[in-house]
């Protein structure tokens, strides 16, 4: 092969394969696709957070026009099928199992959110389906409903499940409390803050879409689905919902628009679609508009904390305490229960050295949408709770909040390092992040930069963070004994064909990543294959081995590992096929993955790619006794931890104190991410993680009102970051190689919403900080920093 | 959205004739308050009587000292007019800050002027500046037109035709924005002409409405100090989870202070 051609392997900038199909609007969502004879089917959704259902009467919607068929959750009740599962099993502080009560997937009896599915109707066209929906008259009988986490918790509070006694789901705890209370008994210092992490609304650009169809020759369903992870759909739905077995059930989920989280979950509407699917004898198409979005994608964060930090007289970090509520939603969804515990309290030493750690953690239902993974997932509510008490601790001893944090970093040397709290991280270097962060930012010049903005009547501030996260969950056998209901390997298959190009079959699944570039730049590096004829099939369980999706920032560090694998098994396999036609020892076989060429040692003797391919495939001479034909592995890697992502991020704000708006005027991040394959595409992750970072800290709040309506259900309410809303984002990383996966690679996805909502809270308050302020919940609207402004000023 | 029937009328005469037939047709011009209630099912008129085709309500032109504004004019196009920039720069400037490109390529003023949104931009404008609405029936002057949220002096059956701007001294427009949606949270549109100081306030109460007080308080000293004690009353103002009434009333001072900034 030609040794002369550019590298395209890792480290390289390649340009995504996948965005000449995007940007020119060839890309194929489920909602672009179309079955034969397709209907059209729309969900008939509660106007109460609350009430009981007395009666659902279809008569006069069923007589509409179009209309094919009206299911009820009566109807879905009458097959004794199973409700939506909960994927991870949470065990009380006394060792009992969570509460876990039913998720109906058409809501029978009782709604309990502004949103719930009452009704499905099946129409042939989309419209006919709302007019008749319309039509549908149901006797709802209202009850008080709760939307907040503290009320929900009240004596007196509306119960919203019978198994969910005081509408607790559970409460939960890690770390040992005894050391903690010892610790906070002999510190010098107590400091000690109460802080929400707001509610959020996921938003991706395509909207939810589900097609369920049954072939009545095969006996088989097939679920075109926006999913991050297919397979995981298959199994929860196939086998806990509608008892499908997994030969009869394939779920497709074609390009997918963006899910941040909010499609990983099993959702209602795509069982309903397929449950209905052989009785409507048709195709049902059914696709989530704007308002639905809102209404129904599972929710992210809505934490409340009380933290409790004990420290020396140094300034180091003896002991930390939190106590958090979490709000669950109405019902559970598929992964809600393990965000506030074990993605989330697990993350509580961040890049810290505090010796003891005691978290205790109580989730509630209340009358809203179901609240789950969105990107970070527990991980910024750690952040955000550890990065904003470090601040306090540091303005509250007089030590300086960069001196302080470096006081109480884990040092380079102490790795692997065994935090209180579970997590064993492997590697590291919270230093090198910070001092590149901190001259990146020209930290040491601010107070001049405050000085010039304070000439222009700006108040100008600066904050930091020094966050860690963990990527990749796993080891499947601990997630299970945590509770997981599901393992957390990933597979992949290298396929080469017999003229030398290659499929690479992956478990994961892009929801705008751009896997389908970094990992034909991995099989471009370690095969020596030209990047253009690599091609990456994911997304659909009749194409691709049982894989576990995309989400936690894990489809390099657990997929990318098992396409290496499989590779290390195609060049052992193809270097005992060169061996074979150069008559030579395998010992003796080398293989140069930049001149994709197979060599004996030694010699100018060598075998390229294309003819070791196809001696595979086309076996004349070939040791067919001992080696079977053709070129095509799999494997299947299980990780031996998670992996560990951190570094700086450093926020620069300036506030107009006459209208309270704050203005992003700069942004530095520096990540370690480990192995970086596309700095291109981790540049990408990291502003699009840091816009939404700055969209959770300044803009976007999820409001209910107290009877449980949304408030903020549309784009004219809910503050979606804009362009003009960010800054530039300074992106840089510095690489320790993660010490257990075969890349040395960590995760990338994530860090900037975890990173960035402390750092720019801390540049509000020091923008602040002669206005008496200690502590601000995000977000930072104008009219909050107003009111904190005003006030101060009024009192004054 | 519902079935509705569609007609595309050449004339204002035949608009008329369209919509006094029937009680539940609705005007449409750029379409961009309309067809997104029309697609949240909030709206359901039997048909929509589409204005886009009527060539007497669309342009721009000076007339003495005044310039008259099509309705029809999307808002891009009155942003980039040299007339407009001319004779009443703050009224480009307004223009070319609605909403974004999209926006501004398709709404018109009529369509803004005529729905009268408490969160538009125009209806500041057309009070400030002292305008005239030319409508199908009459002359209606700014100070009769605006009547409350979402409600003008116009009625069903009448087509406003165009907007006629007197030229002023001074004139000048800020707004603060609503973080979510980008209208108006607080708008203050500032003018001098030689018959006096006019200040309208949008976006903070119902319905936009002139602010006396700061009116009276600048004729005779068109200053910021005339101003700066002047404290907007929240009562009554527009209250929601962006902004309490206090702080729109707050906002009206300071957006008070920038218009007549920009006004010079
Ligand atoms: C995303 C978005 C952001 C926006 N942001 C802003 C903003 O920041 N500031 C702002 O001011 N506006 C904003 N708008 C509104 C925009 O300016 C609208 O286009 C405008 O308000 C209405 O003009 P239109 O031509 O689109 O009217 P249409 O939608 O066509 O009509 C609006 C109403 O007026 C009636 N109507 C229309 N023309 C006439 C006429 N000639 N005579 C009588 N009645 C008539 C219609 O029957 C209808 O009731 C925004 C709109 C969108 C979609």
């Amino acid at each position: 092969m030609n040794a002369v051609a550019p590298f395209e392997g890792i480290g390289v900038r390649m340009r995504r394969k996948e965005d000449l199909r995007f940007l020119s609007g060839k890309g194929s969502y489920t909602d672009d696709l179309s079955r034969p004879n397709q209907t059209h089917c729309v969900f008939l959704r509660s106007p109460h957070a609350h009430a009981a259902i007395r009666s659902v009467d279809t008569r006069a919607a069923a007589a509409m026009p179009g209309v094919v068929r009206i299911f009820t959750g009566a109807d879905y009740a009458a097959d004794s099928l199973g409700g939506v599962p909960c994927g991870w099993l949470i065990h009380n502080k006394d060792g009992s199992p969570m509460n876990e009560p039913p998720h109906p997937v058409l809501a029978h009896g009782k709604v309990r959110y502004v949103g719930d599915a009452v009704a499905m109707v099946v129409a042939e066209t989309c419209e006919q389906a709302r007019d008749a929906a319309e039509k549908i008259v149901v006797d709802y009988d209202v009850l008080p409903a709760v939307a907040g986490i503290n009320e929900a918790l009240a004596a007196s509070a509306p119960q919203l499940h019978e198994a969910a006694p005081r509408n607790i789901c559970y409460d939960w705890h890690i770390g040992e409390k005894g050391p903690v209370d010892a610790a906070f008994a002999a510190a010098h210092k107590i400091v000690s803050l109460d802080l929400t992490n707001n509610r959020l609304i996921p938003n991706a650009m395509e909207p939810r879409a589900a097609i369920g169809e049954y072939d009545a020759h095969s006996g088989e369903y097939t679920l075109h689905t926006t999913s991050q992870n297919p397979h995981v759909i298959r199994l929860l739905m196939g086998a806990f919902v509608l008892n499908i077995p997994e030969h009869k059930l394939r779920i497709v989920a074609p390009d997918v628009g963006g899910g941040f989280g909010s499609k990983i979950f099993h959702y209602i509407e795509e069982a309903a679609v397929t449950w209905a699917a052989p009785k409507v004898g048709r195709p049902i198409k059914w696709t989530a508009d704007r308002t639905e979005a809102f209404m129904t994608d599972a929710h992210g964060r809505d934490h409340i904390s009380t933290a409790k930090l004990a420290l020396d007289a140094q300034g180091k970090f003896l002991a930390l305490h939190v106590q958090t509520k979490a709000n669950m939603g109405a019902y559970l969804s598929t992964f809600a229960t393990s965000v506030p515990t074990y993605l989330y309290a697990t993350l509580l030493a961040g890049t810290y050295t505090t010796p003891a750690i005691y978290a205790e953690v109580t989730s509630v239902f209340t009358n809203t949408v179901p609240v789950d993974a969105y990107r970070g997932a527990g991980r910024p509510e750690a952040t955000f709770l550890l990065e904003r008490l470090v601040d306090v601790a540091a303005r509250e001893t007089g030590i300086d909040r960069v001196e302080i944090r470096r006081r109480n970093f884990i040092k380079p040397d102490q790795f692997p390092y065994q935090t209180p709290v579970a997590l064993q991280y492997d590697s590291g270097d919270y230093f090198s992040t910070l001092d590149a962060a901190l001259a990146t930012a020209d930290w040491a010049g601010f107070e001049a930069r405050r000085k010039e903005a304070a000439g222009r009547g700006k108040l100008r501030g600066i904050g930091i963070s020094t966050y860690l996260e963990a990527c990749g969950i796993a080891p499947s056998a601990v997630a299970g004994a945590l509770g997981a209901r599901a393992g957390l390997y990933e597979v992949g298959a290298i396929r080469v064909h017999p003229t030398g190009s290659v499929t690479v079959l992956t478990g994961t699944h892009s929801h705008g990543q751009g896997h389908e570039t970094t990992f034909a730049q991995l099989v471009a590096d370690q095969l020596g294959v030209p990047f253009d004829k690599v091609d990456v099939v994911h997304g659909d369980t009749a194409k691709i081995p049982f894989g576990m999706g995309t989400y936690g920032s894990r489809s390099l560090p657990v997929g990318g590992s098992a396409l290496v694998k499989a590779m290390d098994k195609i060049i052992a396999k193809a270097k005992r096929i060169a061996a074979h036609l150069l008559e030579a020892d395998v010992a003796d076989i080398e293989f140069d993955p930049r001149a994709g060429a197979f060599k004996v040692a030694g010699t100018d003797r060598s075998k390229s790619w294309g003819e070791i391919a196809l001696t595979a495939y086309v076996p004349h001479n070939y040791p067919i006794d001992e080696i079977e034909p053709g070129l095509d592995e799999t494997a299947f890697y299980d990780p031996k931890n998670f992996t560990f992502p951190g570094g700086c991020h450093i926020a620069e704000v300036e506030i107009d104190p006459d209208t309270g708006h704050v203005a992003m005027v700069n942004f530095t991040a520096v990540d370690d991410v480990g192995r970086v394959i596309n700095p291109m595409i981790v540049e990408g992750q990291v502003q699009g993680g840091v816009a939404q970072g700055i969209g959770q800290a300044l803009l976007e709040a999820c409001v209910y009102d107290a009877q449980g309506q949304l408030l903020s259900g549309s784009m004219m309410d809910y503050t979606m970051p804009r362009a003009d809303d960010l800054a530039p984002v300074s992106v840089a990383t510095h690489t320790t190689l993660c010490t257990h996966n075969p890349l040395g690679v960590k995760g990338c996805g994530e860090v900037g919403a975890i990173g960035s909502p402390p750092a720019v809270i801390n540049a509000v308050v020091d923008a602040l900080r002669d206005h008496g302020v200690r502590h601000l919940d995000m977000p930072a609207t104008p009219a909050k920093i107003w009111s904190i402004i005003h006030t101060r000023m009024g009192a004054e | 959205m519902y079935d509705f029937a569609y007609h595309k009328p050449a004339s204002v005469a035949d608009a008329v004739k369209l919509l006094a037939a029937d009680p539940d047709a609705k005007a449409i011009s750029g379409g961009h308050t309309l067809l997104p209630a029309l697609k949240h099912r909030l709206n359901k008129p039997t048909s929509l009587v589409d204005l886009s085709g009527i060539a007497e309500m669309k342009g721009i032109k000076r007339e003495g000292n005044a310039i008259i504004i099509g309705a029809l004019t999307r808002h891009v196009d009155v942003a980039n007019s040299d007339v407009v920039k001319a004779a009443i720069p703050a009224l480009a400037y307004l223009a070319s800050h609605i909403g974004d490109n999209q926006v501004r390529n398709r709404g018109t003023i009529g369509g803004s002027v005529s729905n009268n949104d408490p969160a538009a931009d125009y209806p500041s404008a057309v009070l400030g500046l002292g305008a005239t609405i030319h409508t199908s029936k009459r002359k209606i002057a700014a100070d009769d037109f605006f009547l409350g949220m979402f409600t003008t002096a116009m009625e069903a059956d009448e087509i406003l035709v165009a907007v006629e701007f007197p030229i002023p001294e001074k004139a000048g427009y800020a707004k603060m924005k609503n973080p979510a949606s980008r209208y108006v949270m607080a708008g203050a549109f500032i003018v001098k002409t030689a018959a006096g100081v006019r200040v309208a306030i949008n976006g903070a109460g119902p319905c936009v409405f002139r602010q006396s007080a700061m009116e009276k308080a600048l004729a005779g000293n068109w200053s910021a100090a005339a101003i700066a004690g002047i404290k907007q009353d929240a009562d009554g103002l527009n209250s929601d989870i962006h902004g309490s009434a206090e702080y729109r009333a707050h906002l009206v001072g300071v957006m008070a202070k920038r218009a007549l900034a920009a006004a010079g």
